[in-house]
């Protein structure tokens, strides 16, 4: 064996072990939480209230109270973040104040999720006047997921091929019926992605729901977007920490519960991105 | 018989930042005539192209002066989306959209306003006929235009165009990515289309200009520099420069 040959198996052999490394973790993470949580999970867990302390009976409001947080911050972001993204990509100048505006979409998404919970509380709880409620706790996790759903939008619009705006626009198309029928469908699978990302780890954060909308206790499902509502990582960190006593399975079985709900809303994903790129012929 | 000029641009200077592309080019395109434009890269003939139905603006360093009438109108009262569907432009490489060949020719129609599955299938059939391409996709309007050939493609194109109206076809090099063949087919339309279009040609092949055009206007480094019967400018073009470019010296 040359010794060129021999370097290349080695690289070989080292990046195949270091990329092996990386699943490590999450396998190791995910076996842990099924093999501690499974026993706790039954039919009773996930369709109950909680009962004694929360140390005997379900999840079930805090499984309802994460949807509808993931469901409210979607309505907000979503349609936020995708048209200022196309305006970015499509309409804006390519001035000194829109590379200020890219910059700060991208340097949003380094804030710390604990920052933009305390900007939700005194923005939409006290200043706003919603109180701890659905919708200020939607607010704030709308607006600390912007960043990344304009950045997936605005790379999604961007890959679409310039040659098609041209097409359009050559035919007499408005600019508007140019992004409608000829950018916007096929940027859709990126957008997606980009989105349940985001919501994903929406689900899962505790800090900015902490003060503006996570109850600690409250058995009962919520009547208005006005209401607090009990999530699962809030409850999950309250059983974890606040609670003595708890059986640790009820833990790790939320979070199983937890982690199956954003590996869900991927498998969604997916599946969308799939039927989306079978159109995709350029 | 006079022949009357559909198109007339006016001391027209393009550029692109500080680059000058085109300087002050002055000339009419005759109604239903077939006006080839030649010269070697760079000279901007495709400049001059695109600036007729504003498709330069796309790129925000544009600067244009000078005038362009469309007939007797000065296009500076028209909207682009007007402007464009009054003057289509079929590009370099054929451009189809990654949908079905019907819907290829039914989109230009559709953003026009025009509405229900008839009138969009009678203009769709006479678009493609006009281009000599019914024939070939009647059974299968509804695949990918991608899976039709080059040449196709590019009639696909025309057709396309043709299906919004419009008086004026602009061809930025339409038979660049094209076998002999094809390139034939694309000519043979051209030739059918004069009837009814006047039809504005970019080539590179000087041979093509010969064969299709009826006048011809060479372009070199942004200048006009001379402008004629086809004929006259390939047997006895009147400037040095043309004729060295013609007879393949420099280009």
């Amino acid at each position: 064996m040359s010794a060129a040959k021999l370097r290349q198996q080695i690289a070989f052999i080292v990046l195949g072990a270091i990329t092996l490394f990386v699943i490590v973790p999450i396998l190791l993470t995910i076996f842990y939480v099924i093999k501690n949580g499974i026993g706790a999970i039954s039919w009773e867990f996930i369709t109950q209230p909680p009962r004694n302390g929360m140390r005997q009976g379900g999840i079930f409001p805090a499984i309802v109270g994460t949807i509808l947080l993931v469901i409210g911050t979607m309505l907000f972001s979503l349609p936020l973040g995708v048209l200022a993204a196309i305006y970015l990509v499509e309409y804006a100048r390519d001035n000194f104040f829109t590379r200020l505006v890219k910059l700060s979409v991208v340097n949003l998404s380094g804030i710390p999720s604990i920052v933009y919970g305390l900007f939700g509380f005194t923005m939409f709880v006290l200043f706003l006047r919603l109180g701890t409620s659905i919708l200020a706790g939607s607010l704030t996790l709308a607006i600390m997921s912007l960043p990344v759903v304009i950045t997936a939008t605005k790379e999604a619009l961007e890959s679409v091929p310039l040659s098609f705006r041209e097409i359009s626009l050559s035919l007499g198309a408005t600019k508007w019926q140019t992004v409608r029928h000829c950018v916007l469908p096929y940027a859709v699978p990126g957008i997606l992605t980009g989105t349940v990302l985001s919501l994903g780890r929406a689900a899962g954060e505790t800090a900015p729901i902490l003060f503006t909308v996570a109850a600690f206790y409250l058995p009962r499902l919520p009547r208005s977007v006005f209401d607090q509502v009990m999530a699962l990582p809030y409850h999950l960190y309250v059983i974890s920490t606040q609670v003595p006593n708890m059986p640790l399975k009820l833990s790790f079985a939320t979070a199983f519960v937890l982690i199956a709900l954003v590996f869900l809303m991927n498998l969604a994903s997916i599946i969308l991105r799939a039927h989306y790129r079978k159109k995709k012929i350029w | 018989m006079v022949a009357e000029a559909i198109i007339r641009t006016i001391d027209l200077s393009c550029s692109f930042g500080s680059l000058t592309v085109l300087k002050k080019v002055s000339l009419e395109i005759y109604k239903n005539e077939i006006f080839g434009i030649i010269g070697p890269a760079n000279s901007g003939k495709t400049t001059f192209l695109r600036a007729l139905n504003r498709l330069n603006y796309l790129n925000t360093s544009y600067r244009q002066s000078g005038e362009i009438f469309l007939g007797e109108q000065n296009t500076r009262t028209l909207s682009d989306n007007i402007l464009r569907k009054k003057i289509g432009i079929i590009f370099a490489l054929p451009q189809v959209l990654p949908v079905s060949i019907y819907k290829n020719v039914a989109y230009g129609p559709k953003v026009h306003g025009f509405k229900g599955k008839d009138t969009l299938n009678q203009i769709v059939e006479t678009a493609l006929k006009r281009a000599y391409l019914w024939d070939e996709v009647k059974d299968r309007l509804d695949e990918p235009a991608v899976r039709l050939s080059g040449g196709q493609q590019q009639r696909l194109c025309i057709a396309r165009t043709l299906a919004v109206e419009p008086q004026v076809i602009l061809y930025d090099e339409p038979c660049s990515g094209l076998d002999p063949i094809s390139t034939a087919k694309v000519e043979d339309t051209m030739q059918q289309l004069k009837e009814n279009y006047t039809q504005i040609l970019v080539t590179n092949n000087t041979k093509q200009a010969a064969r299709v055009s009826e006048r011809c206007g060479f372009f070199l480094m942004g200048d006009l520099v001379e402008i004629g019967q086809t004929p006259a400018i390939f047997t006895k073009p009147r400037d040095k420069r043309t004729d060295d470019y013609i007879s393949g010296r420099f280009g």
